[in-house]
């Protein structure tokens, strides 16, 4: 079985590569969607010895929320703004891709110094994922200019706190996995609503001309 | 301690249904006062007893606050604060009902009421916490409360200014009673003050000490650390200027008091500077209060100078301790504690004389009014008792404090070694001196509002005030009499806290202050019978025989009028004079020219030196530096993340040690 996890690490990586390189949003989005259904298939596998209902629901909930409904609404906030690219990012892609490169590098550096409580059982790439997961999720928010892509930020940066948790805990507590899950769909609610009114106020969703209300 | 939990917890709730009530300003001010009275009966019984000497009472409430816990305790020292605090708000409160419908209701009478009992709950929870948490909780509830207040009175932009100062200057306070809290608590590392230690005569307690009297200070308005309270005062509505004068600023004394209990034994230079920074805020605040023309402003000076003789009083006390003197201990202290029910006492009853004038006139400005005795008969001869009683004369209540400070400096300067008589000297100097100004500024107050012709049509046509704001004044009057002929029993009243703080030994000297009070008492006594008995004379002398009233011989006149009479600025010119280097008085004069001069002026203004001195290059600089940081607020989202994850990174490489 950790053959396959090592795997589904290894894609969940090689997406966070490509994520930041992507700049039709719709690509985007689309990348998150299927991290967050590896994910689910990754909380299938972890428990796969001892696979219960509540863990099965829970992985099932997660990939129908994730690779299916996040990705209907944030289209059609999309094409409600109007928005199909990310139009001049604040860092350009090739230069986020070799920031990738360093970021993995931090996070392969991390993971050697953050050791799982029960030693890792053969999963060394496991820690660094989650961590690379993150890392990526929040150079989307800082880069990218369109809000759309800053839910795809969070929403990437959910995924990887999402790995960690299964990995580092195996069993997830449902209490506060579903509450994480929770949060992130009304995050995606709002700004979908925000993009939407944002888009009708200033004819465009970028998120930097909010800088007008600093003091 | 129910009955006292009951009193804090009713505060707000009436506080809230007055918020209910808000669209009814008299429903909503009737719902609003009866909170701070009903609080006042409740806690009667618990605080008498606590004042009688019982055991405190003890109440520890767990809370999910990290090193918090709502511990409460009621002990003498806490009870003599929270009886003034209590008595005066509920007297307060019954005169801003009174108030605010003879100001049409106010603006948003509703948040008023609420914000009003607010602060009278957080004043009590601040005379009762013994955690440090809960202490610095109350301590800013209660600033925040009373911003409120004084930035809610007019909507003006100086309300709104003087609410900034004054909340600047409270959190000021609060940032340095922050560190001194975590020093007290270093020992034990809990924030309960039961568990405080700190090694008598080092440098931790010394700098505890300096942060507390910044800290509480600044609250209490000790003069370099005073300039919110002018500010503040004349911009708060009447009874809250009262409430804030009275009672609030005390509780800068009480956390002061409070702390130089915990400290130990004290090193003389502690008593040094309490003395000095007393005789500084006393003798400054005289003189700057003689050179103002708004009467609450004036007001607002008199309690910087009460505050510097309850400075000094504290000051006399620790050089008691210090250099082993415990009479001179005892009386200072003793004094000290009068004088915060004192100055409540008369400061509430003038603010509130003041807010009578405000109503009936229309004006604070002194050079307005005049003539107002004939016409506010009740608000004039309230306002008088209470300068009489302000200036320190018999037999009124501010004498019975004064004489008891006078008695601690009298009893260094005949006993004590050559600095504590030097100390002592100086401050029987400044109380002199302090007395002496006050009365002279007080005649002028007193003089100018209401003696006289008036001044302008509005002073003339002004009627005198309901009786929801005369009676409390009236009540007060009664109490300034009570305690001024009383001095011993309040003296006597006075000696379980004092016992309690300055150790047993000190009965001895309390029991002989109290029986020369009495005697004095006696002599005011014979005196007033004598008063009584020249009336009754006159009376029987005037019976039967023809007696009228006529205009007052006008040395040939033809046409006097109003403005031929002394103005403020020109009766205290001679004094603002002499004493102009510390004052810093402008005058704007275009003297008359010529053989037939047309026109000329006169016009005078006192800047707080403080102020324009210290604080405001200090504020301009200080806002210079940090406009740099302005960089950093870029307005992007994008920048805040980057920020977080930066932190985020950095703390987790560090933590995980590379």
């Amino acid at each position: 079985m950790a053959a396959w996890i090592e795997i589904l690490m290894i894609l969940l990586i090689l997406l966070d590569m490509v994520l930041p390189g992507l700049s039709r949003l719709s690509a985007c989005v689309r990348a998150a969607a299927l991290q967050g259904v590896l994910l689910g298939v990754l909380t299938l596998l972890a428990n796969f010895d001892a696979l219960t209902p509540r863990v099965a629901v829970l992985a099932g909930l997660s990939m129908a929320v994730k690779g299916f409904l996040f990705p209907v609404l944030l289209e059609r906030a999309m094409k409600g703004a109007g928005v199909r690219k990310e139009v001049e990012p604040f860092v350009g892609y090739v230069t986020s891709i070799a920031a990738c490169v360093a970021m993995l590098a931090v996070s392969l550096l991390l993971g050697q110094r953050l050791p799982l409580p029960d030693g890792g059982q053969g999963m060394p790439l496991a820690v660094p994922a989650a961590i690379m997961t993150m890392l990526t999720g929040l150079f989307i928010v800082v880069s990218r200019r369109k809000a759309v892509s800053q839910v795809v930020g969070y929403l990437t940066f959910e995924n990887g706190i999402y790995a960690f948790g299964v990995v580092a805990v195996g069993e997830v507590n449902a209490l506060v996995e579903l509450g994480v899950l929770l949060d992130i769909f009304v995050a995606v609610f709002v700004m979908g609503i925000a993009i939407y009114q944002i888009n009708r106020e200033f004819d465009h969703i970028d998120a930097d001309h909010l800088s007008m209300l600093r003091g | 301690m129910e009955l006292l939990l009951a009193a804090i917890i009713v505060l707000p709730a009436s506080g809230f249904a007055a918020l209910l009530l808000g669209r009814l300003p008299k429903a909503s001010a009737a719902a609003g006062a009866a909170g701070p009275l009903a609080a006042c009966c409740l806690a009667a019984a618990p605080v008498f007893r606590a004042l009688s000497a019982a055991p405190a009472e003890f109440l520890r409430i767990e809370w999910s606050m990290p090193f918090g816990s709502a511990t409460m305790e009621l002990d003498a020292l806490g009870a003599f604060f929270l009886a003034p605090v209590l008595g005066l708000s509920a007297l307060s409160a019954v005169y801003g009902a009174g108030y605010m419908n003879a100001h049409g209701g106010g603006r948003l009478p509703g948040w008023h009421w609420l914000c009003f009992n607010v602060l009278v709950a957080a004043m009590a929870a601040v005379c009762l916490a013994r955690n440090a948490l809960f202490f610095l909780a109350a301590w800013e509830i209660m600033a925040l409360a009373s911003f409120f207040l004084v930035a809610s009175e007019s909507g003006s932009k100086e309300a709104r200014e003087a609410s900034w100062t004054y909340m600047a200057a409270a959190h000021a306070g609060a940032a340095f009673l922050i560190p001194m809290f975590l020093l007290l608590s270093q020992g034990t590392g809990s924030l309960d003050f039961a568990d405080f230690s700190v090694e008598p005569g080092s440098a931790t307690a010394s700098l505890c000490f300096a942060l507390a009297l910044i800290g509480f200070g600044s609250k209490a308005g000790i003069m370099p650390l005073h300039v919110w309270l002018p500010e503040a005062h004349p911009a708060a509505p009447s009874h809250v200027s009262a409430l804030m004068s009275g009672v609030m600023i005390k509780t800068g004394i009480y956390g002061l008091v409070r702390v130089l209990t915990m400290l130990g034994p004290p090193p003389t230079w502690w008593g040094f500077a309490l003395i000095a920074l007393g005789a500084a805020s006393g003798v400054m605040g005289v003189l700057l209060a003689l050179a103002q023309h708004d009467l609450k402003r004036l007001l607002a000076y008199h309690s910087i100078e009460n505050i510097g003789i309850i400075v000094m009083g504290l000051g006399l006390w620790i050089l008691g301790v210090s250099t082993g003197h415990p009479a001179m201990a005892a009386l200072g202290f003793a004094g000290a504690l009068l004088h915060v029910v004192n100055h409540a006492v008369f400061k509430g009853l003038l603010f509130m004389g003041a807010g009578s004038v405000l109503t009936g006139a229309g004006t604070r400005d002194v050079e307005k009014l005049g003539g107002l005795l004939k016409r506010m008969p009740a608000t004039g001869a309230a306002f008088l008792v209470g300068a009489a009683a302000i200036c320190g004369l018999p037999p009124l209540n501010g004498f019975v404090s004064e004489f008891l400070v006078f008695l601690g400096s009298l009893d260094g300067a005949a006993n004590g070694g050559p600095l504590p008589a030097v100390l002592a000297a100086a401050v029987i100097l400044s109380l002199a001196l302090i007395a002496g100004l006050a009365s002279a500024c007080f005649a002028k107050a007193f003089g100018i509002v209401f003696l006289g012709e008036p001044r302008t049509p509005e002073a003339a046509a002004s009627r005198e005030s309901g009786a929801l704001m005369t009676a409390p004044m009236a009540i007060l009057s009664i109490l300034c009499f009570a305690i001024g002929i009383g001095g011993f029993a309040a003296v006597q009243a006075a000696e379980p806290v004092v016992l309690s703080v300055c150790g047993p030994g000190s009965g001895g000297v309390i029991e002989a202050a109290s029986r020369s009070l009495a005697g004095a008492a006696t002599a005011f006594g014979v005196l007033i019978a004598l008063a009584v008995l020249l009336a009754v004379l006159r009376k029987v002398l005037l019976f039967r025989r023809e007696s009228g009233q006529a205009g007052t011989w006008d040395c040939g006149y033809a046409a006097p009028s109003a403005k031929m009479q002394y103005t403020a600025s020109s009766f205290a010119q001679p004094l603002a004079d002499f004493f102009g280097h510390f004052l810093g008085q402008r005058k704007h004069f275009v003297p008359p020219n010529g053989y037939f001069p047309k026109e000329s002026s006169l016009e005078t203004e006192t800047p707080d030196r403080c102020l324009d001195g210290f604080y405001v290059p200090a504020f301009r600089a200080g806002r210079a530096v940090l406009s740099k940081f302005l960089v950093l607020q870029q307005g992007r989202i994008q920048i805040y993340v980057l920020y977080l994850v930066l932190t985020l990174l950095v703390l987790l490489i560090w933590k995980l040690g590379f």
